[in-house]
């Protein structure tokens, strides 16, 4: 703006002055493309720090050790009241067998302490394994069967090489005569390492090899399926009246302030508002997905209607006007013209609205979710909890074998989440229309 | 097939307003017992009879405080605590008229542990207290002055020459409540004579030792024990302070302290000679007996797992004496009510 009197300038003159500039312009921009480039590298170099570490401790977390052991599968002792009803096949003595197998493939040892450390080598939960194979082969009754059942998880540790077995016996969880015992069923070939069955089809446990996610897995499904069937049809319509319906006034201002507002309050608040409101007053049970997906359904909220507003303030106002011009009523517009049309977006705004509830734990912390939950549930009035909370609680356990677990863990929710958006963007892609 | 859905969900709203009957146990309360709780819901849960408790977490704190905030099956039926009831705690409960019996389920060491490839740290009780209370005693013990020690040898020449810094347990944890009653109230303040000294002429007591230094010498962590675990590896100057079976599932890397010249082992907290240990308490709500399905059975279901071979052990807890034991099955029976004088 220096030189309005451009015509004065010959055009010599113009291309020096140009030429001046020509390096600084370009450096300016080599500069911007430069910072540009590095921030990007910067953020995909955190990325795949963090899936490096993830993936270093959780594929190790998917697979575990296994030992095959020949059980006699004696009808008497397995089946006390010989009708093979749960509570009989409680009353049996599962354990018994495993450990006379255990023994006889450790060539009988005697003595308490040999048969002490023994017992420490398979996992508790070896009996409840037993009974589930004999429910699901009853013709096998009466024989004598390999079985495989999971290893302790110190002997896992162990096996991993996270127990050194150079340290002195005092210092180590597993003594050496266990050590002689692990070493004899290496030496015969019974252990193996393979794919953890548990991981997947376990609910949560305290003995870390028969951890599995399914309950967690199960109640982040049944409280997410709560959470969309509240929110999507509440979000949708409070957006299709404050875009279609409502007048614009200084009251309806206010509900657009104040869901923009919600969208930025801390989520632990819902928690705290869902402890107060469906506990307290209306005396629901604690630790319920119910509970939990009407909380993350309120904490969704603002993000679906948001989401939606500008999804229906994107549909072309030529394309109401011919629908009112063929003498469709305003409801007909709506429903037949504008919702069908904003759908892509509003489902979009919805599925990253519902990711963002998968990987929510605070809220669920006041209602009990947050918790130690070993039945799988059933519905949405059992107890259950989500994904994100079975993390955090493997991530607080002293056992070793936890670490890679909680790693494995990690790696299911962020496939989920992955698979959440990758529909996402495949609607959007399918039901998108250009005008 | 949505508007069956909904209908259904409708359905279960109303149904649930109604105050439904919980038919599991729901128990809350410190993270240290929490591993133990946890493993006896999960026996109690194989028996087809009865669903697995619901086990919470949230601290010592939320376990007495959710136990005592009344009657019906939205509170929970049992607080997990790591640091016995205070008559405050207790009166809390009376207010909202529960009634409740105390159960002794076993001890925990609290260690001062460190990475292998660091210094030992062979420390005494007084010393530990004095190198991270807030508060020590000024030149001439008269009065308190900001703690001003800035390396372990500053506190005792005997100590190694290195920066004090310590990872602990935050205000909400019993740890850190046991921790600062047994080494800071009353290893240090209660027996150091400059310290005593100091308490006479401002006229307090030594409770007031109980804070815990705010100049960075003590770093609170959080509640999550295996986040100082990592700490530690990562920091072999840093020390940390836990539950003992922390340190018993890592020991190829951190070692603990000894105190008072006796080392954290298995052995040594179980017979007392180990000063830093504090008993685990779980409190039931008489109100919910019998009401809620299980909780009898999950009180006894302990006694089956709380023996000097049992799987409470195998996770770290330090079983109680036998006769102890007996006493507190008697008392899942018996269910004295406890009151103010018991806490005495």
């Amino acid at each position: 703006m220096t030189n309005l009197t451009a015509g004065a300038l010959s055009p010599k003159e113009a291309i020096d002055r140009v030429a001046a500039t020509l390096r600084r312009r370009r450096s300016a921009e080599f500069r911007f493309r430069f910072w540009g480039q590095a921030a990007i590298g910067l953020a995909l170099g955190f990325l795949v720090l963090l899936f490096g570490a993830i993936f270093s401790n959780g594929i190790p977390g998917l697979f575990q050790h296994y030992v095959v052991l020949d059980v006699e599968l004696n009808k008497q002792r397995l089946d006390p009241q010989g009708d093979m009803s749960v509570n009989s096949l409680y009353a049996g003595d599962a354990e018994a067998l495993i450990r006379e197998g255990l023994l006889a493939a450790l060539d009988n040892p005697t003595g308490r302490s040999n048969t002490r450390a023994a017992r420490g080598i398979i996992s508790s939960g070896s009996a409840q394994r037993l009974v589930d194979f004999v429910y699901a082969n009853p013709d096998l009754m009466g024989q004598t069967v390999p079985v495989k059942f999971a290893l302790d998880d110190d002997i896992d540790s162990f096996l991993r090489g996270f127990i050194d077995r150079n340290t002195p016996e005092a210092d180590r969880r597993i003594n050496d005569t266990v050590i002689q015992f692990v070493d004899k069923l290496m030496a015969s070939e019974r252990v193996s390492y393979e794919v953890s069955d548990y991981l997947f089809f376990g609910s949560a446990s305290r003995d870390a090899e028969m951890a599995g996610i399914r309950g967690a897995f199960i109640g982040s499904i049944l409280t997410l399926f709560i959470c969309v069937l509240i929110s999507f049809p509440l979000g949708v319509a409070t957006a299709v009246y404050l875009e279609e319906i409502a007048p614009k006034n200084r009251f309806t201002e206010i509900i657009e302030i104040n869901i923009n507002n919600l969208a930025a309050v801390p989520s632990v608040v819902f928690g705290i508002m869902g402890l107060a409101v469906f506990i307290v007053l209306f005396g629901m049970p604690r630790s319920i997905p119910l509970v939990g997906g009407i909380v993350l359904a309120l904490m969704t909220l603002p993000t679906i209607i948001i989401s939606s507003r500008a999804a229906i303030r994107s549909v072309p106002p030529s394309i109401r006007d011919a629908a009112l011009g063929v003498g469709a009523s305003k409801m007909q517009t709506i429903f037949h013209h504008v919702i069908p049309l904003a759908m892509p977006g509003m489902l979009t705004g919805t599925i990253i609205g519902m990711a963002q509830a998968l990987g929510e734990t605070a809220p669920l912390l006041m209602i009990g979710m947050v918790a130690f939950i070993v039945d799988v549930p059933g519905g949405v009035m059992d107890p259950g909890t989500v994904l994100p909370v079975q993390i955090f609680m493997w991530a607080d356990f002293a056992e070793r074998m936890f670490v890679q677990k909680t790693s494995a863990a990690i790696i299911v929710l962020l496939a989920f989440l992955i698979v959440m958006n990758a529909s996402a963007i495949w609607l959007r892609k399918k039901l998108e229309r250009r005008w | 097939m949505f508007a069956r859905i909904a209908t259904a969900t409708a359905v279960a709203v109303a149904m649930s307003t109604g105050a439904v009957a919980r038919d599991y146990v729901s128990i809350a309360g410190s993270s240290t017992v929490l591993p133990f709780s946890t493993i006896v819901a999960e026996r109690l849960g194989r028996n087809p009879q009865f669903k697995t408790p619901v086990v919470e977490s949230g601290g010592s704190s939320v376990g007495k405080k959710g136990v005592c905030d009344g009657i019906g099956t939205e509170y929970i039926d049992i607080g997990n605590a790591s640091s016995r009831m205070k008559t405050g705690e207790l009166a809390y409960c009376d207010k909202n008229g529960v009634k409740l019996t105390e159960i002794k389920v076993g001890f925990d060491g609290i260690v001062v542990a460190s990475s292998k490839a660091g210094p030992d740290l062979n420390i005494s009780l007084a010393d530990l207290g004095k190198a991270l209370t807030a508060k020590v005693p000024n030149a001439s013990a008269f009065g308190f002055i900001d703690n001003p020690y800035k390396k372990w040898s500053d506190v005792n020449p005997a100590l190694p020459d290195l920066e004090i810094r310590v990872y602990g347990p935050p205000t909400t944890s019993g740890t850190r409540a046991s921790y600062v009653e047994i080494v800071n109230e009353k290893g240090y303040c209660g027996k150091d004579e400059r310290a005593k000294q100091a308490l006479n002429q401002t006229k307090q007591k030594a409770k007031v030792c109980r804070s815990m230094r705010t100049d960075g010498a003590f770093i609170e962590a959080g509640e999550q024990d295996n986040l100082i675990v990592q700490k530690l590896i990562e920091d072999p100057g840093a020390f940390g302070i836990f539950g003992f079976s922390y340190l018993d599932q890592n020991t190829d890397k951190l070692k603990g302290a000894p105190l008072d010249g006796v080392a954290p082992t298995f052995d040594a907290i179980a017979d007392g000679s180990y000063k830093a240990s504090r008993a685990l308490y779980f409190y039931v709500k008489h109100q919910h007996l019998g009401v809620v399905p299980g909780v009898e059975q999950y009180m006894a279901e302990w006694t089956k797992h709380w023996n000097d071979d049992g799987a409470l052990v195998d996770a770290g807890i330090i079983p109680m004496p036998k006769a102890e034991r007996a006493e507190m099955a008697k008392r899942m029976t018996d269910l004295p009510v406890l009151v103010a004088a018991d806490l005495k």
